[in-house]
């Protein structure tokens, strides 16, 4: 099969830590600056970044309409940290642009400002097992406070939604960018391929 | 196990603030135009550089209140500075909850030999370096993020450009030094051998390097991201120019789309009268703040 092409939106944040994830999964990963390049992925990255930022550059140069066509279609995206706060339909508080792609209601930097950030051992169902758990980088993160029923919470910490699916739209509140660890690119990889497939 | 302040987590934020802009501001309000504006972070301050130099005196951390009242504005990450060497004032930022500490040459040093030993603390900092030496000395004291000094409170660029020339070039040398070379290279430079023998084998930095000192344009912050910088700090540049919001968001928007001429052209357009500007040689050696620390 073909390597499947994974754009990862290149406007601000932590994009190169994505790019070579990709890569070391074995697929293709392009830095996407313009909305016209997301026609050549077959899935897309939002990177944690500051999600004020990320969303006002978005809609400055017209990635929201576009985006929201793609995922209608089926496109795979993940968003991780400023992602997933892009990717909600709802913030508990602000009114900063968003794309308003799932059915989760974010609460932004939720686990404090930057002393509180931390990392720990995470149980992500469907990828890790106890023997082998995922050390989850949670930098001024946000949790997710409520899901629709169609959403699959993935993983908790400290009893907050920190990680989520529906259909083929993956949130999580942490980095996998930031570790050696790449069974999370890998998982979503595995949505875009099965997108692929047909 | 669950962690705080690893270097993981430090180095973290910095990288969520790449291809960014961190601006500098001394009230609330200027706060909120910065983070209206597509700033990443802001960085609380009494005073902007181009003042501190104008008023002269020691220049020290800011109030807590200025910087509470700046932290309780906006929901970006809120950085601020200390005097080099005064880990109490990084105690006290500390307590307070800001995100990241910029030990920095802009106040008037506390230490004239000793920087801060950064890795008894859980919040991040950020150090300026004007070559590859300096850069990895602060790195090995724990700075989490590293920023070219240039000279700050100029709205000239050009140290800014010699900065981040410097280094890169050094960083290049260093990749095509042969092994045996690097303990005597790490000697000459007065840096970690570890750090040395890392940059050799990454060709980069091992903490983000964003430019900062004297970037008063789109087109100076487009051309610092071409030269290799992960992102801008702009101090005086915004709230000295005579449209700060016009002039802000552009600077957001050429950090982001450095490598397309049309766009820079076209966010340079109207933005009113930049900051005056000194030059460099007016300022006379011994006034450069890029000279304080080691």
């Amino acid at each position: 099969m073909k390597k499947p092409t994974i754009g990862v939106i290149a406007l601000q944040g932590a994009v190169r830590e994505h790019l070579q994830m990709i890569e070391r999964c074995g697929a293709r990963g392009i830095p996407v600056k313009y909305p016209p390049e997301l026609h050549l992925c077959q899935g897309l990255i939002i990177p944690g970044g500051e999600s004020t930022t990320i969303g006002k550059l978005m809609t400055t140069y017209g990635f929201p309409e576009e985006i929201r066509s793609l995922v209608e279609a089926g496109m795979p995206v993940f968003g991780t940290c400023a992602g997933l706060i892009m990717m909600a339909k709802r913030l508990v508080e602000g009114d900063q642009p968003i794309l308003g792609l799932m059915d989760i209601t974010v609460r932004r930097n939720a686990f404090g400002r930057q002393v509180d950030s931390f990392e720990a051992d995470l149980l992500v169902r469907e990828i890790t097992d106890e023997e082998k758990p995922f050390r989850a980088v949670f930098i001024r993160a946000p949790w997710i406070e409520w899901v629709d029923p169609r959403v699959r919470v993935l993983a908790e910490f400290d009893g907050r939604a920190v990680m989520a699916v529906q259909g083929r739209l993956l949130v999580s509140a942490f980095h996998p960018e930031l570790t050696g660890d790449d069974r999370i690119h890998r998982f979503f990889l595995r949505m875009v391929e099965e997108k692929v497939a047909g | 196990m669950v962690e705080k302040g690893t270097l993981r987590v430090k180095t973290g934020l910095a990288e969520m603030l790449k291809g960014g802009v961190i601006m500098d501001v001394t009230t609330p309000e200027q706060a909120k135009i910065a983070e209206e504006a597509g700033a990443v972070a802001v960085m609380a301050l009494e005073r902007v550089p181009a003042d501190i130099r104008a008023a002269g005196g020691v220049a020290r951390m800011a109030d807590p209140s200025v910087i509470e009242a700046i932290m309780e504005a906006v929901t970006i990450p809120v950085m601020a500075k200390v005097r080099i060497g005064h880990f109490v004032e990084a105690q006290i930022l500390e307590a307070l909850g800001v995100d990241y500490i910029d030990e920095s040459e802009v106040l008037t040093p506390a230490d004239e030999k000793h920087h801060i030993d950064k890795w008894q603390f859980n919040v991040p900092f950020v150090c300026g370096a004007i070559n590859l030496g300096e850069a990895l000395r602060r790195i090995g004291e724990g700075a989490a993020m590293i920023r070219t000094k240039g000279e700050a409170g100029t709205g000239n660029v050009v140290e800014a450009v010699r900065h981040m020339r410097t280094i890169n070039e050094e960083i290049r040398r260093l990749t095509v030094t042969p092994k045996e070379e690097l303990m005597s290279v790490a000697k000459e430079m007065g840096a970690p051998y570890d750090l040395v023998c890392w940059v050799a084998e990454n060709g980069r930095l091992p903490v983000v390097n964003f430019s900062a000192g004297g970037i008063a344009t789109p087109a100076d912050a487009a051309l610092m991201m071409q030269l290799g910088a992960d992102g801008v700090f702009v101090g005086s540049g915004i709230f000295k120019s005579e449209d700060p919001a016009a002039r802000a968001r552009a600077i957001v928007l050429a950090t982001t789309h450095f490598n397309d001429a049309k766009i820079l052209a076209e966010v340079s357009r109207g933005l009113g009268k930049a900051m005056a500007g000194k030059e460099i040689s007016e300022i006379g050696r011994e006034n450069l703040i890029q000279f304080r620390g080691w």
